[in-house]
């Protein structure tokens, strides 16, 4: 899986595999979580101190409840990894950033010059997320 | 009118190089038909039974000549000289060529004109009140709030893949023209302590499982309301199911969950929400707001119509309502004449209508949910002269909120989900009640027709409404009776049996009998109907 990593980050590598979230919760050790996309991410919230990784899945490209997943844990002050995996598009990757996403794991393999211009395209949003994007709102208004 | 700055022009424009590049995509084999898909739906590319179909957003059905000039020249240039105005007051284009379609977003671009987020499981397209700015029963104008509401809206990082589409409509007034009450979110502005606010109705809709939104909150400030909305959604986007496509709406969420349980889940939501400073200062609405402000109506107007032309006369009174200003009407110009497709106009009845906006109505046009054009802003002096124009280019059809005022969606002439033709049976209908004085005498009925269970004939929503469906390989046509979308909101229920192509024009005749039989004075169709329920109805039909 390693190999098709896309990675936002400076840092090392986090080495410890991702848990399910039952085993997170139920060893006070892990530093490492993998939140299904029925999973509450919220319940992580008490846990964001040790945490360093959260993996979150998106089994098919139409299941969008990873991006509050994201934004949930962003919003909460979640500062290590999240990365998403699964049916991970590249038409996708610039709506996950914004959702505070900062690595992924896509099943298929994605076009880094695709990729690259698709995220460098928008300049402006018209709303705030999880990324440091600035509202066109807050531009218009200083 | 909303005029775009450099930062939607640059949104904009980055989305119409993002789809060519797209399309570019598929066009070289890059990305499958499967991959594309949710690519082209959410930007109004479907792929129909004989070809693409691309639909145009108009934010809340407003327009101005230069844009609906160049909704004719896209007609023309791309398509076969017409396009279709949507319940959704946007237009769509049948016969389109994927390798255009990029080009049609560039040229649209060109007038601040888009097809974002026109399909897809995203927020769609705001509606609003078609005649906002100008309806002598508003509060205030609902735009600004609709085009506060475009912009949160779009290309929203969490909500672009939500359990199913998310439909959104904005009102000011209590007489509501926009079925307000049947969208996943239904917003009317209301006045509290001299404040305006939104009150938020989530969970309404029509398709297979109709719904009307039950009240979630009586009030959100302005300075609240985009958070509030992001709760309502993040709930949704959380929760909603996403295990069955026919029960992935927010309305079945709400139904399974309970009103209360929803609201109590959004509160929660809020307080996180609220938090983050998402809702732009008020200075932004007030930038917005003042592009909607009222046009320079000329004071001192005579009200006096001279009717001494009885055809006029008839326009007059059916197709012409109350403006706020002294001296000034709202002109609704039918795109339902007999014979034709509900909701088509050719490129050069556009155009002619682009030129009376220009010249009579300060250079607004509106799009209708029942499929029609508004001119908002008419000297009732300049009336007489407009209605020969449009006579001369067969828009004078007398017949606003009658019988023949037909919505129908494109059913099985176009469409792959439909399971029956809708557009022949309007016609049909229209042809039985082809004499005006006789469906003047029938007064106000709303007849609406889908070509299979999703609704988009909006026939739940019908005082009269026609459900297409396929019986063992032939079209079969059930009636519903007793719908409205209106602010006084009701589902339509069947009657019974279903009939052939040519028995459901008789029953429609059947059930507008039973009416002129029962009804007491000043009643409408669904008056009686309400009054004495669906027995007598049934005894005629089925007896």
């Amino acid at each position: 899986m390693t190999d098709t990593l896309l990675r936002f980050r400076d840092d090392a590598l986090h080495e410890e595999p991702a848990v399910t979230l039952d085993s997170f919760l139920g060893q006070s050790n892990a530093t490492a979580v993998r939140i299904e996309s029925g999973d509450d991410a919220r319940v992580l919230l008490p846990h964001l101190e040790r945490l360093a990784l959260v993996e979150v899945s998106f089994p098919k490209y139409r299941d969008g409840r990873g991006y509050s997943t994201g934004r949930i844990l962003r919003e909460a002050g979640y500062t290590g990894e999240l990365r998403a995996q699964g049916d991970v598009l590249v038409d996708q990757i610039p709506l996950m950033r914004r959702c505070g996403f900062d690595s992924f794991a896509p099943e298929a393999p994605v076009d880094a010059a695709v990729l690259e211009a698709s995220l460098a395209r928008y300049a402006d949003v018209y709303q705030p997320a999880a990324d440091a994007h600035v509202p066109v709102w807050k531009l218009r208004h200083g | 009118m909303y005029k775009y700055d450099q930062y939607d022009h640059s949104i904009v424009t980055s989305r119409v190089e993002e789809f060519r590049d797209q399309v570019n995509r598929r066009l070289a084999g890059q990305i499958t038909e499967d991959q594309f898909k949710p690519l082209r739906l959410m930007n109004g590319l479907y792929l129909q039974l004989h070809a693409y179909m691309l639909r145009v957003a108009v934010p809340y059905g407003t327009l101005d000549s230069r844009q609906m000039r160049m909704l004719a020249t896209i007609a023309r240039k791309y398509d076969r000289g017409y396009g279709h105005f949507t319940t959704r007051q946007n237009i769509q284009y049948n016969w389109i060529k994927l390798d255009e379609a990029p080009d049609i977003l560039a040229d649209l671009a060109t007038v601040e004109m888009h097809a974002i987020q026109t399909s897809g499981n995203c927020i769609r397209n705001i509606s609003s009140d078609q005649f906002a700015g100008a309806a002598a029963d508003e509060l205030v104008d609902p735009r600004p709030w609709a085009e506060l509401l475009r912009q949160w809206s779009t290309f929203h990082p969490e909500f672009t893949y939500l359990p199913r589409k998310f439909k959104i409509a904005v009102i000011a007034a209590d007489e509501d023209r926009a079925a307000m009450r049947l969208h996943d979110i239904g917003i009317q502005i209301v006045e509290k302590d001299g404040v305006h606010g939104a009150r938020i109705f989530v969970g309404g809709g029509m398709g297979r499982t109709p719904m009307v939104a039950p009240e979630i909150k009586d009030f959100v400030r302005l300075e609240d309301l985009l958070s509030y909305l992001e709760a309502c959604l993040r709930v949704y986007n959380r929760y909603g199911r996403r295990d069955n496509i026919y029960k992935a709406r927010i309305k079945i969420l709400i139904h399974e969950i309970g009103a209360d349980e929803y609201r109590r889940q959004v509160e929660d939501e809020f307080v996180a929400v609220k938090a983050l400073g998402i809702d732009p200062p008020k200075a932004e609405f007030d930038r917005i707001a003042a592009f909607f402000a009222p046009p320079a109506w000329e004071s001192g107007l005579a009200d006096a119509i001279d009717r001494s032309d009885p055809d006029f006369a008839v326009w007059l009174d059916q197709n012409v309502s109350a403006h706020k200003a002294p001296g000034y009407a709202v002109v609704t110009i039918s795109l339902k004449p007999a014979g034709g497709i509900p909701g088509d106009a050719s490129a050069d009845q556009i155009d002619l209508m682009a030129d009376l906006a220009e010249k009579h109505s300060f250079d607004e046009l509106r799009v209708t949910h029942a499929q029609n054009i508004v001119l908002p802003h008419v000297r009732k002096a300049d009336l007489h002269g407009l209605w020969t124009q449009l006579r001369e280019a067969g828009l004078a059809e007398a017949n606003l909120d009658l019988i023949s005022d037909i919505i129908a969606c494109p059913g099985l002439d176009y469409c792959s989900l439909a399971n029956a033709r809708s557009i022949p049976v309007a016609q049909k209908i229209h042809a039985r009640f082809a004499d005006l004085g006789r469906q003047r005498e029938l007064g106000e009925l709303k007849l609406k027709i889908s070509g299979c269970i999703n609704a988009c004939g909006h026939h739940h929503a019908g005082h009269i409404g026609i459900l297409g469906v396929d019986r063992k390989g032939t079209e079969n046509y059930q009636l519903l009776l007793g719908g409205s979308g209106a602010e006084d909101v009701s589902l339509a229920k069947i009657t019974g049996p279903g009939f052939s192509e040519d028995g459901i024009v008789d029953a429609v005749e059947t059930a507008t009998n039973v009416y002129l039989r029962e009804r007491t004075e000043g009643e409408r169709f669904l008056d009686t109907y309400r009054r004495i329920g669906m027995e007598p109805f049934k005894e005629a039909l089925y007896g």
